[in-house]
């Protein structure tokens, strides 16, 4: 399967690789594009003396900690969520702390601070905080299965089949060197009509900052997998796509990605 | 017999920092490729400094792909240039890094470290150590800014001691994935490669880096490290 290089402005150490179904054309640079759905203005308002900013929380995952087992254990939930997702929320509030980003949605400092691939500091913690509240989004209980109904139509129209998505992920999820994701994203101006495509990305970054739309995203940073799985990302990988993937909530960001394309 | 035993010597040799443990074997077709080095210690001899569950995935699960995917990627190269193919070249080049980085780089680590009983942790004497007290003040004083770099580094990586054999100076370095030292400067040596892949600690120290790596440096080799500054620096 042909890999292309997104050259764009980002250099090589923060650029995507991309894995397209049999058809795959040229990529062109893409500025950055925002939908304005996805922005939440959030403003500092002011009360007599006390200023309210935005400040993150640690969003819990939709299910409890064990609720994936025995695929994802409560331990690696436990560590996953309660500690490395925590320490970004941590983080990136004391980082912002007296800053313009103070007021700024989660999204817009995700943004900002890719900075078109010259990365400020702000942006791993911002970053790996949106990477991974989507993630536990992109999980359920009893996950795995098919997907139906118009993303499967979707699925089947850009990628010839759903079996060749699934090769596509694995493959793009196996094959991220170190840290990072694999993700399959809604282009909405795609140069060659086909709007659903698979990304991998290195340690932080994510499709946003290519102005794709997330679909679905699988963390493979070792502390994702290692204490279930140690080195086996196959197996993890395997299990993520069999027992764990949650086509619905596929399904549900591709409706509101289409409806902000259109 | 012996023609095959002085070619092994004489790409022993230029393999720098591979030693005689770093298997170099040549293929029938003239194509060297490499195994996986023995430890010079047991998986549980770095306790409880590194635990034996985490030396022995780390040996022979993770750098034996290393070794493996960079002996295939080396064979796809070797038909790749026979056939003129230059895109197939360009394009195995990401392979050869990934993989033939972790090669170099876990073979210079496990002689990086040693049990206490074979002198692990043992501070640098000799021009090593009046090299350090130079350049940063004290080895703790190395030892904090180690550290802090290697627990700053987003992702996967190494944080390195290396000196400038040009300059003869002393150099702490981070690199990103498997990229060896030398990618930072063609000059550089490494001295002391310390592995903060979540793979290296995570078992073990779990999301607490700065744990891990404030516990290796009990079992850092320093005799290693002074006789490959003494090569540089005579």
């Amino acid at each position: 399967m042909a890999t292309a290089t997104v050259a764009a402005t980002a250099p090589l150490s923060n650029g995507f690789l991309l894995r397209r179904g049999p058809n795959e054309g040229a990529k062109s640079a893409r500025g950055l594009q925002w939908t304005k759905n996805q922005r939440q203005s959030a403003s500092s308002r002011r009360f007599g003396a006390a200023v309210i900013t935005a400040k993150f929380d640690l969003k819990p995952p939709p299910y409890p900690l064990n609720a994936l087992e025995p695929h994802m254990s409560a331990n690696t939930l436990s560590f996953h969520w309660g500690k490395h997702h925590r320490a970004y929320v941590d983080n990136l509030n004391k980082q912002i702390v007296g800053t313009e980003l103070e007021a700024k949605s989660l999204e817009d400092i995700v943004i900002q601070t890719y900075n078109n691939g010259d990365l400020l500091p702000p942006f791993n913690n911002a970053a790996q905080i949106w990477n991974h509240d989507f993630f536990w989004e992109s999980m359920k209980p009893g996950g795995g299965g098919k997907p139906s109904g118009e993303l499967l139509k979707l699925i089947e129209r850009d990628f010839g089949s759903f079996e060749k998505l699934c090769e596509e992920l694995r493959a793009a999820a196996a094959t991220q060197f170190g840290s990072g994701w694999a993700w399959l994203a809604f282009n909405p101006r795609p140069s060659d009509g086909k709007e659903l495509l698979v990304v991998k990305s290195p340690n932080a970054v994510n499709p946003l900052v290519l102005g794709y739309i997330p679909l679905l995203t699988i963390d493979v940073w070792e502390h994702a997998y290692y204490l279930d799985y140690q080195n086996r990302r196959p197996d993890y990988i395997s299990i993520f796509m069999e027992k764990l993937v949650s086509w619905d909530a596929v399904g549900a960001k591709l409706e509101v990605a289409k409806a902000q394309a259109a | 017999m012996a023609f095959r035993a002085l070619l092994t010597r004489r790409t022993l040799a230029a393999a720098s920092g591979l030693g005689a443990n770093g298997g170099v074997a040549t293929s029938f077709r003239g194509l060297q490729t490499f195994s996986l080095p023995d430890l010079p210690y047991d998986y549980g001899a770095l306790q409880p400094a590194i635990s034996g569950e985490i030396m022995q995935l780390h040996h022979q699960k993770h750098h034996q792909a290393y070794v493996t995917n960079y002996n295939k990627a080396l064979e796809q190269l070797h038909d790749a240039m026979s056939k003129g193919d230059a895109p197939a070249v360009v394009k195995l080049q990401s392979a050869i890094k990934f993989n033939g980085g972790g090669h170099v780089n876990h073979s210079i680590f496990w002689k990086n470290l040693a049990p206490i009983q074979a002198g692990g942790g043992e501070p640098p004497k000799g021009s090593l150590g009046w090299a350090i007290d130079n350049d940063f003040g004290s080895v703790d004083a190395l030892v904090q800014k180690m550290n802090a770099e290697g627990a700053a580094l987003q992702g996967s990586g190494w944080v390195w001691l290396g000196v400038d054999k040009e300059l003869k100076k002393l150099v702490v370095e981070t690199t990103s994935n498997q990229d060896p030292l030398v990618t930072k400067g063609p000059s550089l040596v490494p001295l002391i490669g310390i592995d903060v892949w979540e793979h290296a600690y995570y078992l073990q120290y779990k999301n607490v880096r700065p744990d891990y790596l404030k516990n290796i440096w009990k079992v850092i080799n320093w005799k290693y490290a002074s006789e490959v500054y003494e090569k540089e620096c005579p």
